[in-house]
């Protein structure tokens, strides 16, 4: 099954009841898909306008408390952010996905992570972050749908799924569970008609800084909850590791295999996954900080999450780069080589 | 002696008690009015959501007493999309201004209409950004004086006024589109007649309508509210034609 195919089956027996896209290549297969499955489950598709509509339309099926979603890619992201920090500022779960391809402008439609700032960092105005959950493969392309929507409703916070134009095109064998289709929990916040309850209102303008600080820390405290409980990362080789790669999504898969050939080389080579981009497993890196020669940093970009490594490690031993851009997906001979240089 | 008494007369319960900030003048208080008692006429408070725009209306979900949602600049057609997509047993219906609905979110309006989407629109044309205080809106009309056309809107530097309802009828998706005013007595109860109209339209499933209405703006104006009232009717309304452009429910 195709990535993008299976991020549509996961997010559909996560129990999303609503979509509302653009086309966009390479995440084209998400809309066409979801138009066939979402109404024999009993939900709705919309094509949208253009991405400032579907964003918004997330965020009124969102209000009336149904797991709605969208997906695109870099360019239609970035004219989603307005709704997103709208979305964060209204408190408003939901899911966007980002089959990101090469920028900045029109940039290329090959695979790329050149999007990492924008999706961990903020992306819209505003003082806020959101959860971003990076799929190194079909399986979790399916698999991490149902973490999204969970923590998206467990905080209130629209999630952000970064893939990758590789990730979503990719064809790989998956397991499909069984498990029956998820239900939101409950919404007593949801504008769904003041029935024997006062009104609702979902709305991000508060005039008064004082109140606005209010609602900021409070949104604030719950991404530090998110930080504290959802944090996710894979390790691989790392217990004896001297040299530890970091990479998420296609460039771990590259960083994989180039770990493979170093330890066939004699190379006491590990790597470390980051599954939540955000929040960061800036613990875990610490922790190996204590004990490895360096990190190597793999990214399919000029170095975005670098930042977040150093951030990390703190200065206590070197934090190495290798990555290509613009769409171009790196070799594991390329990223063997710079660990040769490394080791 | 009370118990003699019968009360005739008494604020909508879709609208919240309490004061609102318009200026003096303005009509958006005796739009929001129209809007609650029609909500209330039809029973259908305990299924409304309205969606509330950015300009001098968005404090309209603290004026109504039924459920809320704000939306960006624009966005709120496709915010009612979302919300009556999700409930497609409720009321839904956007409260935008010109700036809101006729500048940055023309896009969104037009394919809301197209779609023939199941929501009402409330669209409040003062021919000014009046939160903002007082810029050009894509109805300004030509000759008018603001902070952003002073000495007067000039055709080949600005453009032309946007007609809203007139571009909306060369559509197939809307089933009601009319202009009404709420300078008198008078246009107040055709107004009101339009607004039940399009939430009629809605309850019975027909599809997508907008009622424009000609609203004052006598802060930004600079005129006093009479005097508003006047250049409205002098100037406006010729170059918005009152009247139904669509009608395609009932």
């Amino acid at each position: 099954m195709k990535g993008n195919e299976a991020l549509v089956h996961g997010a559909i027996a996560a129990g999303c009841k609503c979509y509302f896209g653009y086309p966009i290549t390479p995440q084209n297969e998400v809309p066409e898909y979801m138009s066939q499955l979402l109404p024999k489950v009993g939900g709705v598709f919309v094509q949208a306008e253009s991405e400032l509509a579907a964003i918004n339309m997330v965020y009124g099926a969102a209000a009336a408390g149904v797991r709605a979603m969208t997906s695109s890619s870099s360019p239609g992201i970035s004219l989603m952010q307005e709704g997103i920090s709208y979305m964060v500022g209204a408190e408003l779960p939901g899911v966007i996905v980002n089959v990101v391809r090469g920028g900045p402008g029109l940039g290329g439609i090959a695979a790329a992570q050149s999007d990492y700032f924008q999706a961990v960092k903020g992306g819209g105005h505003g003082d806020y972050r959101t959860p971003v959950l990076a799929p190194w493969s079909v399986q979790e392309m399916h698999d991490l749908m149902g973490d999204a929507f969970d923590i998206a409703d467990r905080y209130r916070v629209p999630v952000v799924v970064l893939a990758d134009a590789v990730l979503g095109q990719m064809m790989e064998p998956m397991i499909i569970n069984d498990h029956p289709i998820a239900t939101s929990p409950p919404k007593p916040w949801a504008t769904n008609g003041a029935r024997n309850r006062p009104k609702n209102i979902i709305n991000s303008l508060y005039i008064d800084p004082d109140v606005l600080e209010r609602v900021n820390l409070r949104i604030a405290a719950r991404f530090r909850e998110a930080t504290e409980r959802e944090v996710r990362w894979e390790a691989f080789c790392t217990e004896d590791a001297d040299l530890v790669l970091v990479a998420y999504g296609t460039a771990a898969r590259v960083s994989w295999t180039a770990m493979e050939m170093a330890r066939a080389a004699g190379l006491r080579v590990g790597l470390l996954r980051p599954i939540t981009l955000s929040p960061f497993p800036a613990p875990a890196l610490a922790k190996l900080a204590a004990r490895v020669t360096g990190f190597l940093v793999v990214e399919l970009s000029l170095g975005q999450m670098i930042e977040d490594v150093r951030l990390a490690v703190e200065g206590r031993v070197p934090v190495s780069f290798f990555g290509r851009t613009g769409g171009v997906v790196c070799t594991p001979a390329e990223v063997f080589a710079r660990i040769r240089e490394l080791l | 002696m009370s118990e003699s008494l019968t009360q005739v007369f008494a604020p909508p319960k879709s609208l919240a008690p309490g004061p609102m900030h318009f200026c003096p003048g303005c009509t958006h208080g005796i739009i929001l009015r129209l809007v609650a008692e029609v909500i209330d006429e039809l029973g259908v408070r305990d299924r409304t959501v309205g969606i509330s725009p950015v300009g001098c209306a968005v404090f309209a979900y603290d004026y109504f007493d039924f459920d809320v949602v704000e939306a960006a600049h624009g966005r709120a057609p496709a915010v009612a999309t979302g919300v009556k997509r999700a409930l497609p047993g409720s009321f839904v219906f956007t409260y935008q201004g010109d700036g809101d609905l006729a500048a940055i979110g023309t896009a969104e309006i037009i394919h809301a209409a197209a779609r023939s989407e199941q929501i009402s629109v409330v669209f409040v044309n003062n021919a000014i950004f009046g939160m903002t205080g007082g810029q050009m809106a894509p109805t300004t009309l030509v000759g008018q004086d603001t902070t952003t056309t002073s000495g007067g809107r000039k055709l080949l530097e600005a453009g032309n006024p946007l007609r809203v309802c007139e571009l909306l009828a060369t559509l197939d998706g809307p089933s009601y589109v009319a202009r009404v005013t709420v300078t008198s007595p008078a246009h107040v109860r055709k107004a009101k007649q339009a607004l039940r109209k399009s939430f009629e339209c809605q309850v019975k499933g027909q599809g997508f309508s907008l009622v424009e209405i000609l609203s004052t703006c006598p802060s930004c104006w600079h005129l006093s509210p009479l005097d508003a009232l006047a250049w409205l009717e002098e100037k406006m309304i010729p170059h918005y034609p009152l009247g139904e452009f669509v009608l395609r429910c009932g």
